[in-house]
């Protein structure tokens, strides 16, 4: 009886636009001249949304902020992807398509200026609460991709999480299930080749992260992830393979995350700074602009506006935030139970007598 | 710890004979008590997210990869299971692991390596294989940090037999008391008071020394009122012990500094001299380890209490977001009103 192989496996890497703003004229998706232009003024506003809230930070108005800068072109192109119906089940740092889904900008920062009711989003937006406990999430978006099939409604799970993220046993339990029911869910790793201070090569021997959807038996593919096209491309195949019930996909997005890990991390002490600058080059951001620019869908002028407007924009999410009343330390209590126990009441109680006193 | 050992000067230790000490922070305290039982015993590593090249996100593992290497500080992947579960294994087979949990919020995942074998591994093989083995986490609030990283559930620990469960208090404590953890036969759970990390110095002897595990300290005698504590609220109960100073109330503070194994005898005899009572803690109110404390005193002092014991702790919910924990955490005002309920009963 050979030896012989049973299983080989391939994955693919996806690449459409270039850092000098060329294309795969053949690979490129068709796309209306707005739509791509939408894609640039969201990650635009993005980026305008992050960047204030480290200023802000800095200044002591915002409290631990988790920058997103870098990796605005999987967020801008899965919300483009995505339907009304779809759910977003977010990590902590996907700001960008947080918005993008309707979480209101001043909410979002609530959160993370400490504030509960920042994890409070408007009844119709489809977007889960952040996740702090890394890896946390995926099995959530699987159990949703499950859910929405068996109560018959239509709609894809997209949920995200990080390089580090992949290492946790929860990753690989929620593709486990995603594969064995179908899910209709789609796993975004967006590897931004850091895990605080831990590089991507300690997370994992294997060569790339797309790979490990191989072993769980669905599909998986890298892609360059500071290419809005690709990752868009490779979006739009796989939340049509989960909406024909066809199952769930893994979708590396090779990022780069441009800021350190937190306002609270430096990472200086173990970042090398050539490396950065050689990731700056491949801002998604200019790269677009430059394909938009050569083709005539944009120019200097409407950059200003779009400036302004960004600038406009955040800063009414930093009034908005600024002007909520304090939060009521009742609320510690109020939503811990459906039914407010009594024991719990009386704790309520004595902190209502301490701080009138 | 040589970095800072121009700091150190000369002052008479606790027998008398002159002792080199530096002064140093409970995060620094942390730092040297490995460096030192790493240098003691080639058997011990440490292992972790982020504490080799990044020397820990507290610091607290600062300059151990650069001075012992990559093959005893571990920078390893994102998985506190697998960070457990290692830990375990290399305990069982000759290594005395010393492994980080980044922050007690994200000590969930483990909870199967650290429950189900880390705490069972001697009894179920009646004594063939044990662990000895520290789990080091920075636990509780205070430090506006974001969610899931100000969580105190020590007493998740307490109720799995066969864990120690050890939380200092002040710089000297961490030195002596990490070092007894990691000598130790048992696996122990270190729990680091973030709050205080860096929140003031103590002179702590550049030497090794130990502080062994099961023995309370009182760092405030006194005669009327027990305030027990442990890990940031003995602080608290300092404070509250000097503003009863003030009002001709004598407050004895008792750190009991290690949780399992309890110096009952040291907590015991303060409560029975001073008749009343109050037990602070971080954690939740119901099923919190203070519980466990009037359980015991009650079984034991009834008949010395002047009024029933107290509990100033955390209320029954979530830790709140950064903006609202001052009012979830235990402060001197709160632990003064215990105080005078059991004055007034
Ligand atoms: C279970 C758990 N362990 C540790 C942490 C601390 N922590 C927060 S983010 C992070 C790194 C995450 O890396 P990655 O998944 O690559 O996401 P990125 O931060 O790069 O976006 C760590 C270790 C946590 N939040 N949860
Ligand atoms: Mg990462």
């Amino acid at each position: 009886m050979p030896r012989k192989p049973i299983v080989t496996a391939t994955i693919e890497r996806l690449e459409i636009l270039s850092p000098d703003g060329s294309v795969d004229e053949a690979l490129l998706p068709e796309l209306s001249g707005e739509d791509m232009v939408g894609l640039y003024r969201e990650m635009v506003r993005m980026r305008a949304y992050d960047e204030k809230a480290v200023k802000l930070q800095r200044q002591g108005r915002m409290g631990t902020w988790a920058p997103l800068k870098g990796q605005e072109a999987p967020q801008a192109a899965l919300a483009l992807a995505m339907e009304p119906e779809d759910w977003l089940i977010p990590a902590f740092r996907e700001h960008g398509i947080m918005l993008a889904r309707g979480v209101p900008g001043h909410v979002l920062y609530a959160y993370w200026a400490g504030d509960e009711r920042g994890s409070a989003f408007p009844e119709d937006v489809r977007v889960f609460p952040i996740p702090v406990p890394v890896g946390s999430q995926f099995a959530h978006g699987a159990g949703v991709g499950m859910s929405l099939a068996l109560r018959g409604e239509p709609g894809v799970a997209v949920t995200f999480g990080g390089d580090g993220a992949t290492s946790e046993g929860d990753f690989h339990e929620a593709l486990n299930f995603a594969g064995v029911f179908r899910a209709r869910t789609i796993f975004v790793i967006q590897n931004n080749q850091w895990a605080i201070s831990v590089p991507r090569e300690k997370q994992t021997a294997a060569e790339t992260l797309a790979q490990k959807a191989v072993a769980h038996g669905i599909p998986g593919i890298q892609v360059d992830g500071n290419d809005v096209f690709a990752v868009h491309v490779a979006a739009r195949e796989a939340l049509d393979r989960a909406r024909s019930g066809e199952g769930p996909t893994l979708i590396e997005a090779v990022t780069y995350r441009l800021g350190d890990h937190t306002t609270a991390d430096d990472a200086g002490r173990y970042r090398d700074p050539e490396e950065l600058a050689r990731w700056q080059e491949r801002d998604p951001i200019p790269r677009m602009r430059r394909f938009l620019e050569a083709r005539g869908l944009w120019d200097e002028q409407q950059e200003l506006v779009l400036t302004d407007e960004a600038t406009a924009w955040v800063e009414a999410q930093v009034e908005a935030l600024e002007a909520m009343p304090a939060p009521d330390p009742a609320d510690i209590f109020r939503y811990m139970y459906a039914e407010m126990p009594a024991s719990l009441r009386e704790q309520m109680e004595e902190l209502r007598e301490e701080v009138s006193s | 710890m040589s970095s800072t050992i121009h700091e150190a000067r000369r002052t008479a230790g606790p027998a008398g004979e002159a002792a080199v000490t530096e002064k140093v922070t409970i995060a620094t305290a942390v730092r040297d008590a490995l460096a030192l039982e790493m240098e003691r015993d080639p058997r011990v590593i440490v292992m972790g997210e982020d504490v080799g090249v990044n020397g820990g996100v507290f610091r607290a593992t600062e300059g151990l990869l650069e001075r012992f290497g990559p093959e005893r500080v571990l920078d390893t992947p994102l998985a506190e299971d697998g960070i457990i579960g290692t830990a375990v294994g290399m305990a069982m087979t000759g290594l005395r692991p010393v492994a980080e949990i980044q922050f007690m919020g994200f000590v969930y995942p483990a909870v199967n390596q650290l429950l189900a074998h880390m705490a069972r591994i001697r009894n179920r093989t009646r004594g063939r294989f044990h662990a000895p083995m520290v789990v080091r986490m920075p636990y509780g609030g205070g430090i506006h940090a974001p969610e899931s990283h100000s969580e105190s559930y020590e007493a998740m620990f307490l109720n799995a037999p066969g864990i120690k469960v050890v939380v200092p208090s002040t710089p000297r404590d961490t030195r002596g008391l990490l070092a007894s953890a990691i000598r130790d036969e048992d696996p122990v759970v270190f729990l680091e008071p973030k709050r205080i990390y860096r929140a003031f110095r103590e002179e702590v002897p550049v030497e090794p020394f130990t502080i062994p595990l099961g023995v309370a300290s009182i760092p405030h005698p006194g005669e009327q009122v027990t305030l027990v504590a442990w890990g940031a609220m003995v602080r608290v109960c300092l404070e509250a012990a000097r503003a009863l100073e003030r009002e001709g109330i004598s407050a004895e503070v008792v750190d009991l500094r290690t949780l399992n194994p309890l110096d009952r005898d040291t907590l015991l005899e303060s409560v029975r001299k001073t008749g009343r009572c109050v037990v602070v803690h971080e954690a939740p109110r119901t099923a919190g380890f203070g519980a466990e404390l009037v359980a015991l005193i009650n079984e034991h002092a009834l008949l010395d209490l002047e009024a029933p014991v107290q509990r100033v702790t955390g209320f029954d919910t979530v830790f709140p977001y950064a903006r609202l924990e001052h009012h979830y955490l235990p402060n001197r005002d709160r632990v003064l009103r215990a105080v005078k309920k059991t004055f007034e009963f």
